[in-house]
């Protein structure tokens, strides 16, 4: 646990302390501006109606009846924006011979999920538009949906575009890994199912866009106002400088507002038509239905081990289900994973295949660490069974194979060169506060006495690339973007602080954390400080949050932009006090000669650049700087996640005990945040393990439309964490600080599933695929597959 | 989502309730704590044409000691009746299974009355009407009738409630000493409904069940009775030896368990046994 830090103003040493989050206040007390709170004179609202089928051809679409309905001012079908509505776009084109087909924002002859926009009304409010939609007749011709991604890729099955259900084939090897294989002393071949998973933001995506008749501003519940800005002028062809994008208070995204979404382009398209401003907000079930999904993927993983459980090489085939559409970055996002499935470990051999498939359901995209947590999931899940092989202590095959602290920086198999680490410090940490050696004695007492409620341990030692990222390297992976983060610090004439950050907050509390590197980078109060954000009009250059990346990215272009404003400060400074800029010490936001008592505060400077009556020659007034940080090397946070749970074997229902987090993300800005971004994080990692699971049924409807049906965890429904940290700085960036969004998410899944199998290892259970519900560990212990009457797979 | 358009009124006396509701026709319906109607308003699976707010009508709420049976209100929410001294010490299943339902919000709007009328076999409260045989107390403007729990719960989502009928309230009869209680309910989240739920009544005497009432929830289109364990049970031993286990066997007899996303219906009949022991146990104190 985090103590609060709630010490008054002082100006040092802000960084490492628990402050409370600046934003928190207003956020708490509803003063807010999420998109949906934004009413704009003459506003209209829009519905859309969506694809009640997988796959059908759309043969007539009538809109006529709707047109008359009370309030209705505009109706559209895909065909009225067919000449101009461009294609949805995806910039991660992951192979040359990728199938990138065209992606209509609004279905014009075919639709390819349940949920597709179709066509919409616009009234002059959202009760009306959306009674008005009953009034719109389609008629569709059904076509074969297309569901199993195994099947899809079979001679003969239906297609769900004409050139067929492959995207791309993505491969990449590294070392001699049939050698590895042949003759290995022992080889665990396994498959595992990453469910599809809905990101569930607590604020649902919202959209304003208005236009003066000459540019067009879009205000969207978006992580990425400026690459959408870019986006939409390259589909929309509304001129970039005509177009701003704001991204107001957003309440969370975990990867689903990292998009270009169909409501976006359209809503804009509607304005410019109308030009009228239009407001859409999603209901939580067009949410589940749109929202892009996460995770699905089929994963075959082998490892070749030698007998003593070191790793001799490791293989690995992905299908990676594309969904209908390829959508921003939806190729790339298992392939973020390909370089991780080694995870901590040391071997020769590795080899790695991912098809991206295509399916009848939503696209799917980035969610919560994106190809990592499969990864992760993976090697840690096909450890515990090679330690299971070898009768060995799941800890023990790990440290045999782990790369030691003293092998740092290490270049991976897979090419990755981790900066730091000490995998030894954070695993010895948890397995004391986890006590596990007593919860292994417990767990072998309740075995022999059979006791119907079985104890089981899971071990995760992650570790995950993020912080993206550098933009070579993107390059090089053919991602349409770079990596790099900007920031521009502005002393005002008053001695306040004004931040610009590219970096896109949504939750995570950047105002707060970037208000403390300030402060210690220029020694003004953290009070004084304020960042703007989230606005293309107010900060023109930035490549906005996801990958864990604002701090370890946007928090060194901040760091780097203060040290430009604090030489330019001392230029200043040197000049009033007339000395040599040489001879001047900065200590606490104070500009003193050398061996004097002579000095100017930084405040005294800006004030003084403000009236620019006597500055050094060449001098531009006012204080500011910005610098643009592209990174050399990812950020690599790792940790040990334990988790003890009890399975009850007579309903299969599993009750985590005990659960123990720690996460070495090198130097901590602000224990309290870092701390907030685990829980959240072990929770949604522990919702794909126990409760969460996307479901369509065989005809392609999605039946998870509901928070009824889509499970997610309340605090009531998880364990008190108990979390600590190491601190093994990153070598990367000179904060020392590595990613912490995702880690939590990427060590969780894992440790939970790999207890749950520990407990049923005596029944002789191999694997229990997520969710792990009780119906599902119920039939594990008891073998039993459920009849045709009773319903398909489990 | 986003609803339909309806009517709206808000009547502050029940008299003023049964005739607005008289005259707004078939297409009429009574709102609650609206907890459960909302949501099939906002996903557009309801399309009433008036709804009838009657959380003003003073004379539905509340709860009072009436010597041989404690009177629940209908509009008596939740939260108050798992608060309330007198369920507590003469009906506590009431109040045991009451404090399982949903979360604090939830509790805070939703109404005894509310859930009943609902019909919904998964809701905690019809099982335990059922098993504590409580009298359902009912008014339109042409009088009162009394409904047997035994008779209220018709179909899926379908309580015995006529057009113009309002549900007044329920008399639960005081159980006497020699009685335990349980509430068995099984769910995946703790906001969820219950994927199976076990209410039982236990009278012991002698180290033996001398009598067991044993409701179950979400074992079928209504909540129901599991008469065999009931008649299993009587005489067995109320101890850990196994009888109530066996009793417990007899669970799923007679009834049709649904299948949905969280369980099939042969894991729901396990399910119930599983739980029908527990119950037992725990309404046995051993
Ligand atoms: C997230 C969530 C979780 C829930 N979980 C549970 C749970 O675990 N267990 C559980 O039992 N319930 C659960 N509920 C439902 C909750 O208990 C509801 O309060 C209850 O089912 C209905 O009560 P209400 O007062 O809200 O009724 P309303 O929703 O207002 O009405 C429900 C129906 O009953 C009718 N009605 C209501 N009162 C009367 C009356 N006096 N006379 C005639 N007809 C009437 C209405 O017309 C309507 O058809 C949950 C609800 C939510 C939102």
């Amino acid at each position: 646990m985090t103590e609060t830090d709630t010490a008054p103003a002082g100006t040092m040493g802000e960084v490492g302390r628990a402050r409370r989050r600046k934003e928190d206040a207003r956020l708490v007390t509803g003063r807010t501006q999420w998109t949906d709170n934004i009413q704009l004179p003459g506003m209209l609202h829009v519905a859309f109606l969506r694809s009640p089928l997988a796959h059908a051809r759309i043969t007539r679409v009538d809109v006529s009846a709707a047109r008359g309905r009370p309030g209705v001012v505009a109706v559209f079908s895909g065909r009225d924006f067919a000449a101009e509505q461009g294609s949805l776009p995806c910039a991660w084109p992951v192979t040359e011979d990728i199938v990138i087909p065209d992606h209509p924002p609004m279905a014009v002859d075919e639709v390819r999920y349940v949920g597709e926009a179709v066509a919409c009304v616009i009234a002059t409010d959202r009760y009306r538009a959306a009674d008005a939609l009953d009034a719109i007749e389609i008629d569709y011709e059904p076509l074969d949906p297309v569901l199993d991604m195994t099947e899809a890729l079979t001679e003969g099955s239906a297609t769900v575009h004409e050139v067929g259900n492959r995207a791309f084939t993505w491969k990449f090897a590294q070392g001699d890994v049939e050698g590895a294989f042949r003759d290995a002393p022992v080889v665990i071949d396994r498959t595992f199912v990453q469910q599809r998973l809905i990101p569930s933001a607590m604020e649902p995506r919202a959209v304003v866009a208005q236009t003066d008749g000459d540019g067009f501003t879009l205000h969207s519940a978006t992580q990425i106002p400026h690459i959408l800005r870019v986006m939409l002028a390259l589909t929309t062809g509304i001129p970039e400088h005509k177009l701003r994008v704001i991204a107001p208070d957003v309440g969370g995204g975990f990867g689903s507002k990292l998009q270009v979404t169909a409501e976006e382009v359209l809503c804009l398209l509607i304005t410019r038509r109308l030009g009228r401003p239009v407001k859409w907000t999603e209901s939580r079930s067009e949410g589940n239905l749109t929202v892009h999904h996460g995770r699905d993927q089929l994963q075959r993983i082998s490892v070749a081990a030698e007998s003593d459980g070191r790793i001799r090489g490791v293989k690995v085939d992905l299908l990676a289900d594309m969904g209908a559409y390829l959508m921003l970055v939806t190729p790339g996002v298992p392939l973020l994973g390909a370089f991780m499935y080694g995870g901590i470990y040391k071997m020769d051999a590795y080899d790695f295949t991912c098809t991206g498939v295509f399916t009848t359901k939503m696209p799917t995209d980035a969610y919560r660490g994106a190809g990592r947590p499969e990864a992760t999931f993976a090697i840690e899940r096909a450890m515990d069974e090679l330690a299971a092989e070898l009768g060995l202590d799941p800890m023990e095959v790990r440290r045999r194979n782990w790369i030691r602290h003293a092998e740092f920086p290490y270049t991976t198999i897979c090419g990755l060169t981790y900066d730091s680490g000490n995998y030894e410090a954070a695993t010895d940490r948890a397995l004391a506060l986890f006590g596990y050696d007593e919860l292994r004695a417990e767990q072998a007492d309740r075995r022999n006495r059979r006791d119907p409620v079985q104890l089981g341990i899971g071990i995760s030692t992650y570790t995950e690339m993020c912080g993206l990222a550098p933009s070579r390297v993107l390059g090089s992976l053919s991602y349409g973007a770079g990596g790099w983060e900007h920031a521009e610090v502005r002393m005002l004439p008053t001695g306040k602080v004004e931040v610009v950050t590219g970096s896109s907050p949504h939750g995570q509390g950047h105002v707060t954390a970037w208000s403390q590197i300030v402060a210690d980078a220029l020694g003004v109060p953290f009070e004084d400080v304020s960042v703007l954000h989230g606005d293309t009009a107010s900060s023109h250059k930035g490549m906005d949050t996801y990958g864990s990346r604002s701090l370890s990215v946007g928090g060194i272009a901040l760091v780097q932009a203060c040290e430009k404003v604090r030489e330019k400060a001392r230029q200043v400074a040197a000049h009033m006090m007339e000395a040599s800029p040489d001879d001047v010490e900065f200590t606490d936001g104070r500009f003193r000669v050398r061996g004097t008592t002579t000095e100017r505060t930084i405040q005294e400077i800006a004030l003084a650049t403000f009236a620019a009556h006597d500055l050094p020659e060449g001098f531009e007034p006012r204080l500011d700087a910005q610098a643009t940080f592209d990174p050399d090397n990812f950020s690599f946070p790792h940790g040990t996640h334990l988790c003890a749970v009890e399975v009850d074997t007579e309903t299969g229902a599993t009750t985590i005990r005990s659960y123990v987090a720690v996460d070495d993300v090198g130097k901590v800005v602000n224990p309290l945040i870092v701390e907030g971004q685990v829980h959240g994080g072990i929770a949604q990692g522990i919702a794909q393990a126990l409760f969460e699971e996307v479901v369509y049924d065989a005809d392609g409807n999605l039946l998870t439309t509901t928070m009824a049906d889509y499970l997610l965890p309340s605090a009531t429904d998880l364990p008190v964490f108990v979390t600590d940290r190491t601190e093994t700085p990153a070598t990367s960036n000179p904060l020392g600080v590595k990613g912490v969004g995702e880690a939590g998410t990427i060590a969780s899944t894992p440790a939970v599933v790999n207890a749950i199998v520990d407990a049923l290892r005596p029944y002789g259970v191999r694997d229990v695929r997520m969710p792990c519900t009780p119906e599902r560990v119920w039939r594990a212990l008891h073998d039993r597959a459920p009849s045709a009457e009773e319903g398909a797979s489990v | 989502m986003i609803p339909a358009s309806f009517d709206y009124s808000r009547p502050s006396s029940l008299e003023e309730a049964l005739a607005v509701l008289g005259d707004a026709g078939e297409e009429a319906k009574v709102l609650a704590g609206g907890q459960s109607l909302l949501p099939l308003l906002r996903l557009r699976l309801a399309y009433p044409t008036t709804l009838i707010d009657i959380g003003r009508v003073a004379e539905l709420r509340g709860i009072a000691d009436h010597g041989d049976h404690v009177f629940i209100g209908a509009m008596t929410t939740h939260h108050e009746v798992v608060r309330s001294p007198v369920v507590n010490e003469h009906c506590p299943l009431v109040a045991l299974a009451t404090a399982t339902v949903a979360d604090r919000a939830v509790r805070h709007r939703g109404t005894f009355g509310g859930s009943l009328a609902h019909a919904d076999p998964a809701g905690d409260l019809p099982s335990v009407a059922l098993a504590l045989d409580m009298d359902l107390v009912v008014r339109s403007s042409s009088g009162e009738r009394v409904i047997p729990a035994a008779d209220f719960f018709v179909d899926y989502l379908e309580p015995a409630l006529e057009p113009g009928e309002i549900l007044v309230g329920a008399r639960v009869p005081k159980l006497g000493p020699g009685w335990g209680f349980h509430y068995e309910k099984f769910h995946r989240t703790a906001q969820a409904w219950a994927t199976v739920g076990v209410a039982a009544a236990v009278r012991r005497s002698n180290g033996t069940v001398a009598e067991a009432r044993i409701a179950l929830t979400n074992m079928g289109p209504t909540p129901i009775r599991a008469v065999a364990v009931e008649a299993a049970v009587r005489g067995a031993a109320a101890d850990r030896n196994g009888a109530l286990r066996e009793a417990a066997e007899q669970a799923a007899e007679g009834t049709d368990p649904p299948g949905d996303l969280h369980a099939r219906p042969d894991y729901r009949a396990h399910l119930s046994r599983v739980l029908t022991h527990r119950a037992l146990l725990a309404a046995c104190a051993v």
